[in-house]
């Protein structure tokens, strides 16, 4: 066998308090897409940084086709041909394609910029990938998805024989996947290894060759991704029995509990130009509603309507039968609707306040700013919270941002659940948070809803639609494209929903 | 004797709240003013004398309190602005507004102190509300915001004042800066009212969460439905109000209204205050305690350096390097490597840090809730 690409043997690293990295082995050959799987914490995050420098490595050795490294920065490591794309893109936004590609690496004349040479390099950069962008355009003014290009093209740039993947696709749609999963492909036979993190098991199974699978640090196994089942692979991320994990995910909703008839809320023709078109709703109390559809098909905006962070220029908005207007969330919270919003970085947790505070802050501020909550109550509150949702935290008073996001999220919950609402929106709860998380998020909703809350549920997972809603409506390009319920709910139904509306497009 | 005394028990006393600060954020604030005095009681000769007078105190350590009061109250409403992400400049030219309309009632218009005062004070609330609704209401940069009243404010000054420096020797006006009480200056009784007051407004009402929270991240504080455009509202109202304070003290020092000098460049001291105090320029937590002690410290430098004889020229520079040196101490990056330096001196405080009043040393810890 020949030398391999990557080489990994025993990396270790140890935080104060807790060992991320426990003598982890990692082999990567030429022309593989390796999956490196695990929950949240597993240690993904932390091998990729210490293998690249991010953070100095406290044992192990690292040999790229078969010459011993250990980069010291992440430079070094794109020197030395090992690039990582990140979650978050990490490009300047105010930039243009070209500079973005060229950035910290420019071709100089004497200390001049080389314009020339800059264009072409991205063009060269680009070209590998099959796209062509106009290069002098702000990079903000393209897609997330294509920044993410643009950020693996950077990547390639630097001549690399290894590029590095983490979570590139937790912000794209389905057919953004496809496009990146087409072009991995082609690197792929080009010969460059790919190392490829994700929680999106579909993707998985879709792109990689091997999976390496983590766990508290620790390496659980590296096995051929067509010889290893699903339910497999999720019981060596977990740590838990087949069977046990099996019983996780087959509960279908019922509709046993929902009271009335009478909608909680409903929504008549409402909308907002050049945001959503007007549409109706109706969610009744201990009823999940599902909102499904593609990226960018007005589902956030849709929420954002409900929850008074937008307003709407038409339409209305009816709770228990009484027309509402929001101005601002004060108004849609008066009114027991919360919402966890999709982006939890920008609009969700405040990160330097402590668990406590981030779980009292809602009900603080419909209290108002004199009838304060006091230490003690606040402190039982957060208490009650950290043990019913089972929120890891070593103690109320930690600092949110030291979470990791399914916890973050947990907490947020939490917040919104001390207010008592009526109506909890729920905007991509589960996204990029690990799958023992999700389970325990699912299965809350569905006790919320047990106990005659109304949820509107959004999820780009169609399974998670399928398994949570008794009611789901479809949307596309910013307008309602159908609604299904019950026995018709299926992920097929909603695809073929999603679909239709997409060859009616390709015809008009 | 007695000095001698005096001394020990107040080296005991600030030794002890030291220690019993010693997991918070103000310890490194604190501490610093403590070194500064440590150093003074050795190489500053009669920086520690006190003398009796009239049954008023007099010395150095007095004056720093007395001489600090402007940039404490100042700082009282600069960290809460600060705390919402933003920063406030016009406080300097504020102080210059409210001294030419306060001496210009008293005198020209022949007004009674209390109205003038209380026009003074009415004004620079006005002051600060423009600066909150261009920051909270059209969303301006606080830093441009605020710089509309920082240049143009001393302008508006001026035509209060017509271009004159007015004098005054209304015995209400002159008490506010000169005046005692309790053997004390008066401005230490002004300034700690001013603090408690402030510490219940924000650390009894849920507003000092609000503050944090909307400093820390504005869109998720709005979704969580907080009124944060009326959070930030506040925040430069009240720093309007410090600043008007602090304006009717600075003029009741010099018993005139100089609409030029009055309050320059006290705006950066107030920021150096806040951040010496441990709160970030980012904004989210704030330490109250921390700025007004950090306030008393830049105070305390420019004294001693007063006392040793630096000529004004010059006294810059000593004043830049101590506070590098203090907001490096103030660094965790840089503390974890000093940290074995210091553990011999927590032997010594630590039985009279437990011996302390519990009100006190809760009352202290409760502006920093950060363990």
């Amino acid at each position: 066998m020949a030398t391999p690409l990557l080489e990994v043997k025993a990396l270790s690293k140890g935080f104060p308090g807790v060992k991320a990295l426990d003598a982890v082995d990692l082999t990567v050959q030429a022309g593989e897409i390796h999956a490196l799987m695990g929950e949240n914490g597993a240690g993904k995050s932390t091998f990729i940084k210490v293998l690249t420098g991010v953070f100095p490595r406290d044992a192990g050795e690292t040999r790229l086709e078969g010459k011993m490294i250990a980069p010291k920065a992440p430079r070094e490591a794109e020197m030395l041909g090992m690039s990582t794309v990140y979650q978050e893109v990490n490009l300047i936004p105010h930039l243009s394609v070209a500079e973005n590609i060229c950035l910290g690496r420019q071709p100089t004349w004497f200390g001049a910029i080389r314009w020339a040479a800059i264009t072409r390099r991205a063009r060269a950069a680009l070209a590998r990938l099959d796209l062509s962008l106009d290069l002098k355009r702000q990079l903000s003014s393209y897609s997330i998805a294509i920044q993410q290009m643009v950020a693996i093209a950077r990547a390639l740039d630097i001549s690399a024989k290894l590029l590095i993947l983490d979570e590139p696709t937790s912000s794209l749609d389905k057919l953004e996947v496809e496009e990146l999963f087409k072009k991995l492909r082609k690197l792929r036979e080009g010969g460059l290894g790919i190392i490829f993190i994700t929680h999106f098991l579909d993707q998985v199974y879709e792109i990689s060759d091997l999976i390496t699978v983590l766990r508290n640090g620790h390496r659980v196994g590296c096995y051929a991704t067509k010889d290893l089942p699903r339910i497999k692979l999720v019981s060596h991320m977990i740590g838990k029995d087949v069977q046990e994990v099996e019983a996780l995910g087959q509960k279908r909703a019922s509709t046993a509990t929902i009271r009335s008839n009478r909608p909680m809320l409903e929504a008549k023709g409402l909308g907002r130009k050049g945001f959503i078109q007007p549409l109706d709703l109706e969610i009744r109390p201990g009823e999940v509603l599902g909102l499904a559809g593609l990226l960018g098909s007005g589902r956030t905006e849709t929420a954002r309507l409900l929850f008074g962070v937008d307003r709407p220029d038409q339409g209305t908005i009816l709770i228990d039968g009484r027309a509402v207007k929001f101005n601002s969330p004060r108004a849609a919270i008066r009114c027991r609707i919360a919402l966890t919003p999709e982006d939890r970085k920008v609009a969700g947790i405040i990160p330097n306040l402590t668990v406590r505070e981030n779980i009292i802050l809602a009900l603080q501020a419909s209290r108002g700013t004199w009838r304060r909550l006091s230490v003690p109550e606040q402190e039982k509150l957060a208490d009650r919270f950290i043990r019913s949702l089972d929120i890891k935290t070593p103690s109320r008073e930690q600092l949110l941002r030291n979470l990791s996001g399914g916890n973050q999220q947990k907490a947020l919950l939490a917040r919104w659940l001390a207010t008592e609402p009526k109506l909890f929106i729920l905007d991509e709860p589960t996204r990029g948070i690990d799958v023992g998380a999700k389970a325990e998020i699912e299965k809350l909703i569905q006790s919320l809803r047990q106990e005659g809350l109304a949820v509107l549920f959004i999820s780009s997972e169609l399974e998670e639609i399928v398994r949570q809603s008794q009611r789901v409506v479809i949307l596309r390009d910013r307008r309602k494209v159908g609604e299904l319920a019950e026995a018709e709910i299926s992920a097929e139904a909603i695809m073929q929903s999603i679909a239709t509306a997409d060859t009616e497009r390709t015809v008009a | 004797m007695i000095n001698w005394v005096s001394d020990l028990l107040f080296w005991l006393f600030f030794g002890a709240i030291l220690y019993s600060l010693r997991h918070q954020r103000i310890f490194w604030t604190v501490g610093a003013l403590g070194l500064l005095m440590l150093f003074n009681q050795f190489f500053t000769p009669g920086f520690f004398h006190v003398q009796l007078l009239d049954g008023h105190f007099y010395g150095s350590r007095i004056d720093v309190l007395n001489q600090g009061a402007k940039v404490m109250l100042l700082s009282l409403g600069m960290v809460l602005v600060i705390a919402t992400g933003g920063v406030d400049l016009s406080v300097g030219a504020v102080m210059a507004i409210s001294a030419a309309v306060s001496s210009r009632l008293l005198v020209t218009e022949h007004q009674p102190a209390g109205i003038a005062i209380a026009a003074a004070l009415l004004i620079s609330v006005v002051a600060g509300a423009w600066n909150g609704l261009l920051v909270a209401g059209f969303g301006i940069q606080p830093i441009i915001a605020t710089l509309v009243l920082m240049v143009a404010g001393r302008g508006v000054a001026q035509l209060v004042t017509e271009g004159q420096i007015i004098n005054f020797l209304d015995p209400t006006m002159v008490y506010l800066g000169n005046g005692h009480l309790f053997a004390l200056p008066f401005t230490v009784t002004l300034v700690l009212v001013m603090l408690i007051l402030t510490l219940f407004l924000v650390r009894r009402t849920a507003l000092g969460l609000f503050i944090e929270s909307v400093g820390d991240n504005y869109e998720a504080s709005r979704y969580s439905g907080i009124n944060a455009m009326q959070v930030k509202f506040l925040v430069y109202t009240f720093s309007g109000f410090c600043a008007g304070l602090a304006g009717l003290v600075a003029c009741s020092n010099i018993k005139s209204a100089d609409a030029n000098n009055i309050g320059l460049y006290l705006e950066l001291d107030a920021i150096l205050a806040v951040v010496v105090g441990g709160t970030s320029l980012v904004g989210g937590r704030f330490y109250l305690v921390g700025a007004v002690v950090g306030a008393l410290f830049i105070q305390a430098l420019t004294t001693t350096l007063y006392a040793r004889n630096v000529s004004s020229d010059v006294s810059p520079v000593p004043k830049a390097l101590v506070i590098i040196a203090v907001c490096l101490f103030e660094s965790d990056v840089f503390r974890a490597r000093m940290a074995p330096l210091f553990r011999p001196l927590g032997r010594i405080f630590k039985p009279l840090g437990s011996r302390l009043p519990r009100k006190l040393v809760t009352a202290l810890r409760h502006d920093s809730p950060e363990p």
